[in-house]
């Protein structure tokens, strides 16, 4: 009857999304009366989940499983899932979480709802919310199956210290056959870099700054705040900036704790896909600009001015602050 | 080879979301709708298809009457025939067995979705399309090539790429990057008077049940007023990230 999460890892370390499902995962086993399990994959030190509510971790090791698979994934959390009798699975809103979810809720029977960013409303009936239009709205789902499958988006919930039985066992599932059918031949992942999807802070630049050759004190100003860099679609449609780097509707969801646009006026596209994001901050020469009545904090000014005086500042108050 | 090209019928980016009948429907009026974004990257990755290896080219939506400008669009952008399935796409499970039986049905070698619509955000269908029938399946597709039955594709992971090697039957979750903005097509006039006489079928859905359905919607609070900090004084900037905002 447990709760079920899939606390994901990189390199043997739990992500931070990975203590967050927890939270959020303990919180609904105590509304149904139940403990929380977790199900790992190739990670180490499970005693850190037990801070945040885990009373059992199932750790999974396997060679086989050290490229992600999404068939082999989803095949290992629903053996998980049935083994403990699972009645609510909760995974994250990371790429892989994304790509093994739609499998996971196959092979569970489940009803699944992504992007879900607060607590269920009610357990029975199942009724939870999540975000829809993307961050145009939000949109009660209720789920009307035995299982259900829920993906939290990142930073909805937050962290929350609960101590929990702490219990690890080793577990381990047959990897299904059909699952060869897709075979990683390469992976080419920026080493050191912070990435938009895990970034707590993440700056961004328009068309504004006026060409490529601009964008030294873009990635400056992330490098102070360890930020992730990002930018806006008229940027990547110019080949200024990758692609991976778009956010806003059609490219990457941003839902970190701070984000600064920078020469971006603020079309209700990049607005959208920013919109989850805790704390705002733009500057723009343009007072203008739709972005001011979408952000938080704002700096009516030209950018070329005010990102270097304010890297040289932040520098002080790191160097005042550590 | 065999291409099925799965259609969403979604507002325009730019339209202001509005929900009815007491927050519980989406308000179409005054909306423009359009062919999914993510999707209709792939549909011009399968006129590549087309054009340079021959293939041909099926378009599927699983939606309503008012839907078939959408698809009729997309016969005008190239595809070679349509199929509606006449019903309201009530949860990604009903819609990806609706496109499962399609699929099976037509026995195509790849199939070609949006790696999600850009209204429900579910993200669910072409991977459980992919399971239903028992194909590959690889999600936030960027890059797709396919030589006799095996593809490689390059897949957006947190942080960078990941290229993987595949065969058909294939369903992909694609999005910007499986081609370029600037490659995406306008019908013209030629293609829209062909589009009329293309075959449009419309079949009938089956009784598969929703596992979920959407009860009820909200708009976000409205924001509070920008506080804005002089360019002159920074340091206040920094002092509200840091105490008020709790950020820094």
């Amino acid at each position: 009857m447990s709760v079920l999460i899939y606390t994901e890892s990189e390199n043997g370390k739990f992500k931070k999304t990975a203590f967050e499902l927890a939270s959020y995962g303990k919180e609904i086993a105590n509304m149904m009366g139940t403990t929380l399990t977790a199900v790992a994959v190739n990670a180490e030190n499970a005693e850190e989940l037990a801070n945040y509510g885990v009373d059992k971790t199932l750790m999974v090791t396997s060679d086989e499983l050290k490229n992600f698979n999404a068939k082999a994934y989803a095949h290992t959390i629903s053996s998980a899932a049935e083994q403990e009798g699972s009645k609510v699975v909760i995974i994250s809103s990371s790429a892989n979480a994304k790509y093994l979810a739609p499998e996971l809720a196959i092979n569970l029977k489940a009803g699944y709802a992504s992007n879900v960013v607060a607590l269920p409303e009610s357990t029975e009936p199942f009724k939870v919310k999540r975000t829809a239009f993307t961050n145009k709205a939000f949109n009660l789902t209720e789920i009307n199956t035995e299982v259900k499958l829920l993906g939290l988006s990142k930073n909805s919930f937050g962290l929350k210290e609960t101590s929990g039985a702490g219990a690890v066992a080793s577990f381990d599932a047959a990897i299904p056959d059909n699952a060869n059918g897709v075979e990683v031949a390469s992976v080419d992942k920026v080493t050191g870099a912070v990435t938009i999807a895990d970034a707590e802070v993440v700056v961004s630049g328009g068309r504004g700054l006026k060409g490529p050759e601009n964008w030294g004190m873009v990635e400056e100003l992330a490098e102070v705040l360890g930020a992730a860099t990002a930018c806006s679609k008229p940027v990547s449609d110019l080949g200024w900036r990758p692609h991976s780097e778009h956010v806003g509707q059609t490219g990457k969801p941003v839902a970190s704790n701070l984000y600064i646009a920078i020469g971006i006026s603020g079309a209700i596209q990049h607005l959208a896909g920013i919109n989850a994001s805790k704390t705002k901050v733009v500057i723009n020469n343009d007072p203008e600009a739709p972005f001011f009545k979408a952000a938080d904090y704002g700096v009516v000014g030209d950018a070329f001015e005010v990102v270097p005086q304010l890297i040289e500042k932040l520098k002080a108050f790191k160097s005042n602050n550590a | 080879m065999k291409i099925l090209v799965c259609i969403s019928h979604v507002p325009d980016t730019t339209s202001k979301i509005n929900f009815t009948e007491g927050d519980t429907k989406f308000d179409t009026n005054g909306v423009q709708f359009v062919i999914n974004p993510n999707d209709e990257f792939g549909l011009t990755r399968a006129m590549w298809f087309k054009e340079k290896q021959g293939a041909t080219v099926t378009v599927v939506n699983v939606g309503e009457a008012d839907t078939e400008p959408t698809l009729r669009k997309a016969l005008a952008i190239g595809a070679d025939e349509a199929i509606r399935i006449n019903a309201h796409p009530s949860d990604g499970f009903f819609v990806a067995q609706q496109l499962a039986k399609v699929a099976k049905e037509g026995n195509y070698d790849l199939i070609i979705a949006g790696r999600e619509s850009i209204d429900y955000n579910g993200g669910m269908v072409p991977g459980m399309l992919a399971s239903l029938i028992d194909a590959n399946f690889v999600n936030t597709c960027i890059s797709l090539e396919v030589e006799g039955t095996d593809a490689t594709a390059v897949r957006e992971i947190d942080g960078g790429k990941e290229t993987v090697k595949t065969s058909l039957p294939l369903v992909i979750g694609g999005q910007k990057g499986l081609v370029e903005e600037k490659d995406l097509r306008i019908p013209n006039m030629r293609g829209i008077m062909m589009a009329r006489k293309k075959a449009l079928t419309v079949l009938d859905p089956d009784d598969t049940q929703a596992r979920t359905q959407a009860v009820a919607f909200e708009k976000p609070a409205p924001k509070g007023d920008v506080k804005l900090v002089s360019p002159e004084n920074l340091d206040e900037l920094i002092d509200l990230l840091h105490n008020e905002a709790k950020v820094i």
